[in-house]
């Protein structure tokens, strides 16, 4: 606990602040201000902690989170400062998985809702919707106990024409064992998505059995003889991992495939691509242009626009051209996840439901064995393996929002909220690299499951715009990948930058009154009864006015007579409210701060935005 | 002169219309004199495309063969695409519409021979007279009058017949003031903020000139503005570089030493041909539909169109809090007074006072702040992001306020009364109109054009029942609080519905519009229901109660 600690607005000029008292606890950083209101900021949440060189009000201390929060406090003295600083360092990094916070989070449930809870999303229930196993598709347990890949889930979809042996010799020629597998299949079409990693064909190396793969997967889809195999990569980069004895496929081995790569960046170039954005949306002081050319540098929108046009891609091939597509990338757990799934979502509104959502996160990303622990560095680790990729595909559902207001069962804040515990390390679901990880971790026993936990605060995440009707189930979304459409991501970026966003939220606004609406419904019911009861009741009481003169006197003498009109559900006054709407929020209001100090003659501000002369 | 002479071919059959992201159509093709009408015959669907001469901004042709192609380019950004069988057919229209669109004389243009299909109920040139701000303002306060000192225009030509200046400064000062101001605007009352009876002048330069002229009169007609002990705040639209580079042609800024009592901020918002070739460059952004993500960001930036919004925004929220918050008087110009201090002035009222967020406020602010004050709108608007005459006149002022104000809209979305169809709305009209509102330059140009007899006005068609419920924002609930944007870039957002319009299908964001709409219907029929149900069931309680007591 250190008190008078300052908590200084990130974009401000003036270095406005407030003061307050910061706590540490054994999960959390606590900073509780003079007007007692708490900020809470996860260990796990934190991504950085800097120490800036002594001030003359303090020890400047930057804590930068991995849900973009940055918060810059001033310590009065400069040891407090230096525990705090080294006592963070030690927090956010954990070195075993089972000083999670998850291992330690108790959210008062008892072991039957805890299984139940981890019960909720069934992959078997979900293949079986998409229609697998068939005549074509069949459960294969060639990677029952992990023996055939490890990155893999247990249960796989194959071609039934794939026996064991093709399969045990593609996952040979398959980098990491990661042979071809269904991801999607889409019934009426019969066309399948199906994934895998970078085959190991060097400059020439060729494979009999996973040729043979290909081919049942393309046989396996009556409406077309060939399939699109898409490498997300750069072409670049696919061909200089020949060199490593990896690379793609060569059409000529392969009968009756289509080759094409789509170019999304690796790991690496993301990062720095994030990097790079954050820099410039963290400058104070910003202006437009360096805006939009540090936006520009950054890339990071011509990423997302990669990523989305590579599913647009993929889902032609299915819808328009009913042809199967085999989709890999490196180790086919980034670009390769990203394309499948967003594809799956384009071409299936199943998933633009909140449930669905869920399935398609445990299918494509949490069971095929996106390395969440490595991309998000849940535990001290390689710092090259950080990467993005997963912001990106909520980025990427983000933009469709924005374009399809009403095919979505659920908002932005799901998203924001699924991406928080990403990387919070509360639930249980995102620990570890891929399954089979999290089963020696016994995740499920000793962790909780998010989803339950979405769930129940549902409302808060349902878009009162959603139309079920919108896209009848397998009808594809086709978005508008022209440039214009990809915007900056403000509420990921600034989430926690409440002076940028509109002080009055029409989604909210809305979001309350169709919740308000139902409730009126049920006012409404409510009432109807109450006067109908109240006429048989009436009647039933003249009818005994006439038989005697005398009776006991009605209940409703005893409810006041007198009704005033009165606002009905307050709810609203809370979402209209212009909060922080001041000048004190915003950038502008520095500069008469300053010549309001009767000063020198010429002024000139950080900025250079305006020279005074006064 | 006859637009018989100009139209050389009426009537053109077998026309194919090209737009967007719509199916091609054929049909007919008329010209008019005021209007390019396109009717397809199609029984299932028939469709009719009507096109003022006056919104044709310009006009290409090409041929394939004997089949010629007109692209006509308009001021509200529309492209679209006539394929005209018959070269000699298509040049005649061609340079048939590109005379009709370029007409020089005034009294030509549509607004002179529109006649109103509807009813005028209430006459739009008598909505919004200054003696009616005036009566506001003297509830309030008796420190101002009404001065009738450019009654004939005979003062400042640019200003309206009437003005509001401080009581204690009498007509006599008020022609001195005038000399020493360019175009002769002296300093006039532009907004009184009742909280704390600041006031907000605006005017264009002294005229200082080298040698640092001074005016007694124009320092006490200032000074009069303030209490007190006060100072204020002098914001000039001008960088202080080019502030000081007028003197030389005669303009100039206050000097400290004659006007101790006033602080001079020098906010830089550009003028005219910077502001045009923003636009321009703006909008063929927005029109290339093929480059990549980096190629439309960066030119996204070039146009800069966006750094002048926030430059203006910064400006008014400047002006705005110096009333409000430091409670001080501020004086607004620049050089004519004419362009951006209206932006300035007009914006910082959006801010400050809750009326101008109304409908019928908001109109009464154009009239005020634009119209009367002398906006040269017919210089401004006579072309928009497609011309290719270099005339150096033109330029999108009154666009770069509208888009600060849907800017706002964005953040306050529930404290308008009016959408941003409203806006878009006057947009259009501004450049293209039937309408006399937006004709002229200024008043004196208004009243020797008789555009009250002779034309109608925009409002009386606005303010019409029918008209006003498009314009209405259904979030909206009367917020008494000063609002303060956010000027952050990533605050700041491409106006789409007016740069992207023609550029996107928009049915999927329109439909959800649509669907919101109904979602705040339903609230307010439910809640009136609710309503109703109770106070009978309280009428039931009363009358059982009222038997008992018999």
């Amino acid at each position: 606990q250190v008190e008078q600690v300052k908590l200084l607005d990130r974009f401000s000029a003036s270095n406005k602040s407030l003061t307050g008292t910061l706590y540490l606890t054994a999960t959390h950083l606590l900073f509780i201000d003079s007007s007692q209101r708490e900020t809470w900021i996860l260990h796990h949440h934190i991504a950085a902690v800097e120490k800036l060189p002594l001030t003359t009000s303090g020890c400047p201390l930057v804590i930068q989170c991995k849900n973009f929060r940055i918060v810059h406090f001033v310590v009065p003295r400069e040891r407090d400062c230096h525990d705090i600083y080294n006592s963070l360092l030690q927090l956010s990094r954990t070195a075993k998985y089972e000083e999670l916070y998850a291992f330690s989070y108790n959210p008062k449930q008892n072991e039957s809702e805890q299984v139940k809870g981890w019960q909720l999303i069934d992959l078997a229930e979900e293949y079986k919707r998409m229609g697998v196993p068939n005549a074509n598709w069949q459960l294969s347990d060639a990677n029952r106990d992990y023996k055939i890949c490890e990155t893999y889930p247990r249960e796989l979809y194959v071609p039934r024409t794939a026996s064991k042996p093709i399969i045990v010799g593609s996952s040979k020629f398959r980098s990491k064992g990661r042979f071809p597998v269904l991801s999607y299949y889409h019934k009426n079409k019969e066309a399948a998505i199906c994934r895998c990693s970078q085959p190991l064909s060097g400059f020439s190396a060729r494979c009999l059995e996973d040729e043979h793969m290909l081919q049942a997967i393309s046989k396996a889809n009556p409406s077309n003889r060939y399939m699109y195999v898409m490498d997300t990569r750069p072409k670049l980069n696919a061909m200089a991992n020949r060199a490593a004895g990896k690379g793609y496929e060569n059409e000529d081995n392969y009968s009756n495939i289509r080759f094409q790569f789509v170019g999304i960046e690796n790991i690496h170039v993301m990062r720095s691509s994030l990097q790079k954005l954050l820099e410039v949306s963290g400058t104070k002081g910003l202006s437009v242009n360096d805006f939009l050319s540090g936006l520009e540098n950054s890339g990071w929108l011509r990423h997302i626009k990669a990523v989305l046009d590579a599913a647009v891609f993929l889902v032609k091939a299915i819808a328009v051209e009913s042809a199967s597509v085999l989709v890999h990338c490196s180790d086919g757990w980034d670009r390769t996840s990203q394309v499948c799934s967003l594809g799956a979502l384009l071409l299936d509104s199943y998933y633009r439901t909140i449930k669905g959502f869920m399935v398609l996160i445990e299918k494509d990303w949490i069971s095929f064995g996106h390395k969440f622990s490595d991309r998000c560095c849940q535990l001290d680790g390689d710092p090259k393996e950080i990467s993005p990729v997963f912001t990106q595909f909520l980025e990427s559902v983000w933009n469709l929002t924005e374009q399809f207001p009403q095919a979505f069962e659920y908002n932005e804040a799901f998203l924001l909220q699924i991406h928080e515990h990403v990387h919070s390390c509360q639930f249980g679901n995102f620990l570890g690299n891929c399954q089979k990880e999290r089963e020696e971790l016994k995740l499920k026993e000793k962790t909780y499951s998010l989803w339950p936990f979405l769930l129940g605060e549902r409302k808060k995440y349902q878009n009162p715009l959603y139309n079920p009707d919108f896209s009848p189930e397998l009808t594809l979304l086709e978005p508008n990948t022209v440039s214009f459409n990809f915007k900056f991501w403000r509420n990921m970026y600034h989430q926690f930058d409440r002076s940028m966003h509109p002080r009055q939220s029409v989604s909210n606004l809305i979001m309350n009154m169709s919740e308000q609406n139902k409730q009126l419904e049920e006012d409404i019911k409510e009432l109807e009864a109450k006067i109908k009861r109240r006429n048989g009741q009436s009647d039933a009481v003249l009818l005994k006015e006439n038989q005697q003169s005398a009776h006991p006197a009605p209940m409703a003498l005893k409810t006041p007579p007198c009704f005033k009109e009165q606002p009905l559900i307050p709810v609203n006054d809370a979402v209209r409210t212009i909060e922080g709407s001041n000048t004190a929020d915003n950038r502008y209001s520095e500069l008469v701060a300053e010549f309001s100090k009767a000063e020198p003659a010429v002024v000139s501000l950080e900025y250079g935005v305006a020279r005074m002369t006064c | 002169m006859e637009f018989a002479e100009l139209i050389k071919t009426p009537r053109a059959d077998n026309v194919v219309l090209h737009r967007p992201f719509y199916p091609a159509v054929e049909g007919t093709l008329c010209l008019t004199g005021h209007h390019l009408i396109f009717s397809s015959r199609r029984q299932d669907n028939a469709e009719e495309l009507w096109l003022l001469h006056s919104n044709i901004d310009s006009i290409e042709k090409r041929f394939v063969g004997s089949l010629g192609t007109i692209i006509i380019k308009c001021k509200d950004l529309r492209i679209i695409q006539l394929d005209i069988p018959g070269m000699e057919e298509c040049l005649n229209i061609a340079s048939s519409i590109e005379a009709l669109s370029t007409l020089d004389s005034v009294t030509l243009m549509y607004p002179f021979f529109y006649r109103p299909m509807f009813e005028i109920i209430e006459d739009g040139w008598r909505s919004f007279l200054p003696d009616q701000e005036f009566e506001l303002l003297s509830s309030v306060t008796d420190e101002w009058r009404l001065s009738c000192i450019n009654k004939e225009f005979s003062v400042c030509p640019s200003y309206p017949p009437v003005v509001i200046v401080p009581k204690s400064i009498d007509d006599e000062a008020l022609r001195k003031v005038a000399m020493f101001r360019h175009g002769s605007r002296f300093p006039v009352l532009s907004y009184y903020h009742k909280k704390n009876g600041m006031v907000m002048m605006r005017s264009s330069q002294p005229l200082t000139g080298t040698n640092g002229r001074r005016c007694k009169e124009d320092e006490k007609l200032i000074n009069a503005t303030l209490r007190p002990g006060k100072r204020g705040y002098i914001i000039d639209t001008r960088s202080l570089n080019v502030a000081q580079q007028a003197r030389a042609k005669g303009g100039g800024f206050e000097q400290e030493a004659h006007y101790p009592q006033w602080r001079r901020i020098h906010k830089c918002i550009e003028r005219f041909n910077i502001l045009q070739e923003s636009l321009i460059k703006l909008v063929e952004a927005c029109n290339d539909q093929s480059h990549n993500m980096d190629r439309w960001l960066s030119k996204l930036e070039a146009s800069n169109w966006l750094t002048h919004i926030k430059e203006i925004l910064t400006a008014a929220c400047l002006a705005a809090q110096c009333i409000d918050r430091e409670g001080a008087s501020v004086l607004v110009h620049g050089t004519e007074g004419t362009d951006s201090t209206l932006q300035v002035t007009s914006l910082a009222q959006i801010i400050l006072d809750p009326r101008c967020r109304t409908i019928r406020g908001f109109e009464s602010l154009v009239v005020r702040e634009w119209l009367q004050a002398g906006h040269p709108f017919q210089q401004r608007c006579a072309q928009s992001a497609y011309s290719n005459s270099k005339q150096k006149w033109e330029a999108p002022v009154f666009l770069l306020f509208l888009d600060c104000v849907w800017q706002i809209l964005r953040q306050f979305p529930c404290s308008f009364e009016f959408n941003e169809q409203f806006l878009i709305m006057l947009f259009e009209h501004a450049y293209a109109s039937q309408f006399g509102t937006f004709l002229g330059n200024n008043e004196n140009e208004r009243s020797k054009l008789k555009l009250l007899q002779k034309t109608m006005s925009l409002w009386s068609w606005v303010n019409r029942s029918e008209e006003l419920s498009k314009f209405q924002n259904p979030l909206f609930e009367a917020n008494s609080l000063v609002i303060w944007p956010s000027v952050a870039p990533q605050s700041l957002q491409l106006w789409e519905g007016v740069f992207l319009r023609w550029n996107r299908p928009s049915k999927f964001l329109d439909e959800a519009h649509e669907e919101m709409i109904s979602i705040i219907k339903y609230n307010k029929e439910l809640q009136a229901k609710v309503n109703a149900l109770r106070r009978q069931l309280a009428e039931m309680e009363t009358d059982d109660r009222m038997q008992e007591n018999l």
